[in-house]
């Protein structure tokens, strides 16, 4: 199948564009917890929606390999600025929950040391700090070959971050696994098992 | 019996009924009112003001895992519950094992209004006016026999109608247990309406029980069996996960959910920007149900 075509209209979307989309839930969802549109109890709402806007850039930033590799459809252009989309919403996520949900600052220390999740969540948030501050030009030049190995930080950092959504989970809830199994699988398509090379 | 436990106030009291649906703040515990009729052993209960929640956060932020996990799946997908008829059966240890309809428990009972404190065992709280009546009251319909020492609880399964009950979020149908003196002491109430009106169904119509010094999962939504036994009954959250949810459950800001601290809660319906506040001992009832549970190591029986 000839995917040049495709290929070259991914190509021609302004990252500026893809910018606009990927923030504009941002905004909208904070404007809707202003004015009553997440319901009676938005401030959880709003960070749910932000922690899963996460999840779900992360899951697109790491499937831009296996769709090159498998499929031939070429976002590689396009990935910084998912990755860098995921830590802003992930960012946004950490901050509902220091700012708006917990509030007491002794509260949200015990929190990361007491409660296996949130400990989990944060240390997902510190892998990819370095990601993001490196995520840049001059950052892929200056770190040559270990730049590739640093950013292979995002692999635990997806895993920990859909394992924090599985254990908050109340009673046996199946979207959460849904997100697991999906990082699992963009992981597991990134092994080089001999039988599975192309020839 | 109705009118054991008596209420210092009521919303009536405090404002006119078009202010009530209108206004979202409402002062609803003034100690100063002289309502009269103020029992010593109430005022624990009632310190300070009580601030009753707006009809629309009460109906549409809820737990009911039969139509979703969601907070607004319940409003949305309750409404294909069938409420009537409606039959309770109650049996085990009583006199008077049997099928009640619902129309004929009303017949026996007085229906007097409670406004209660709510607190979830997710760290939200609301203050909810309940119009019912005493668990006690129905229970004495029945006769509750000698040897019984718990009362269990069971609530409609119908999956054509409970679309969260075709996943196995928990193991259905929802059930939940009280030790019998709970079930008798007079501030469990048996609640069939809320601001007045018949309980909506996400609010768990037409009857559900009310324990307000308990997590809200405790209070049990559309009951349809009662079962007096001289054994702890099975709870599904317990069952669910034995470590995070006690049979008790009583509202404690000094034992945490094992995810997240019970120290403080958030109030519905103070927007984004809404400060926690501490969480009470017993959820406020401390002074009238402490004595349930003396001697008991409350870390240990959480």
């Amino acid at each position: 199948m000839d995917l040049s075509a495709l290929n070259s209209a991914l190509r021609r979307i302004p990252t500026w564009a893809l910018w606009l989309i990927g923030l504009a839930p941002a905004v909208w969802l904070f404007w809707q917890g202003l004015t009553g549109g997440l319901g009676a109890e938005p401030i959880k709402a709003l960070e749910h929606r932000y922690g899963e806007l996460a999840l779900q850039f992360f899951i697109a930033t790491l499937a831009v390999t296996p769709l090159r590799r498998h499929l031939g459809v070429n976002l590689l252009k396009h990935r910084q600025a998912l990755g860098l989309l995921c830590f802003t919403y992930v960012t946004c996520h950490l901050l509902v929950w220091l700012l708006l949900d917990v509030q007491d600052p002794a509260q949200i220390l015990a929190d990361i040391a007491k409660r296996p999740y949130i400990t989990i969540g944060m240390a997902a948030f510190l892998l990819l700090v370095p990601l993001a501050v490196t995520s840049n030009r001059r950052s892929i030049r200056h770190l040559g070959p270990r730049w590739r190995l640093l950013h292979q930080l995002s692999y635990p950092a997806a895993v920990l971050a859909a394992l924090h959504f599985v254990l908050l989970a109340k009673g046996f809830q199946i979207e959460p696994l849904i997100y697991l199994g999906l990082v699992l699988v963009l992981l597991a398509l990134r092994l080089r098992l001999p039988h599975l090379r192309r020839a | 019996m109705a009118h054991r436990w008596q209420n210092d106030l009521t919303h009536r009291d405090v404002t006119p009924e078009a202010l009530f649906w209108n206004r979202r703040r409402l002062l609803a515990g003034l100690g100063g009112l002289g309502l009269g009729a103020i029992g010593a052993g109430m005022a624990g209960a009632q310190e300070g003001e009580l601030e009753v929640n707006s009809f629309e956060d009460v109906t549409s932020y809820c737990n009911f895992y039969e139509f979703g996990t969601g907070k607004t799946d319940p409003a949305t997908y309750a409404g294909q519950m069938r409420t009537s008829p409606w039959e309770v059966e109650i049996t085990g240890l009583v006199d008077r094992p049997g099928t009640y309809g619902f129309d004929q428990i009303l017949s026996e009972m007085t229906l007097e209004e409670r406004i209660y404190r709510f607190r979830c065992v997710e760290a939200w709280s609301m203050v909810v006016p309940w119009q019912g009546f005493e668990l006690a009251d129905l229970l004495a319909l029945a006769g509750v026999q000698e040897g019984a020492t718990y009362v269990a609880f069971e609530t409609l399964l119908r999956p054509d109608e409970m679309p969260g009950t075709r996943y196995p979020v928990l193991d259905w149908p929802y059930r939940e247990g009280l030790r019998l003196d709970e079930a008798m002491h007079p501030l469990t109430l048996m609640a069939t309406g809320i601001f007045g009106k018949p309980l909506p169904n996400q609010n768990g119509a037409p009857l559900r029980l009310v324990v307000p010094w308990k997590y809200g999962f405790k209070s049990i939504k559309s009951i349809v069996r009662i079962t007096l036994t001289d054994q702890e009954p099975p709870t599904s959250w317990n069952m669910a996960n034995g470590r995070e949810y006690g049979f008790y459950s009583n509202v404690n800001p000094n034992v945490d959910h094992p995810r997240w601290s019970q120290a403080t809660e958030r109030r519905i319906g103070g927007g984004l920007f809404a400060r926690r506040q501490p969480t009470l001992m017993f959820n406020g009832y401390e002074e009238e149900v402490a004595a349930l549970y003396t001697g008991m190591d409350l870390a240990k029986f959480y």
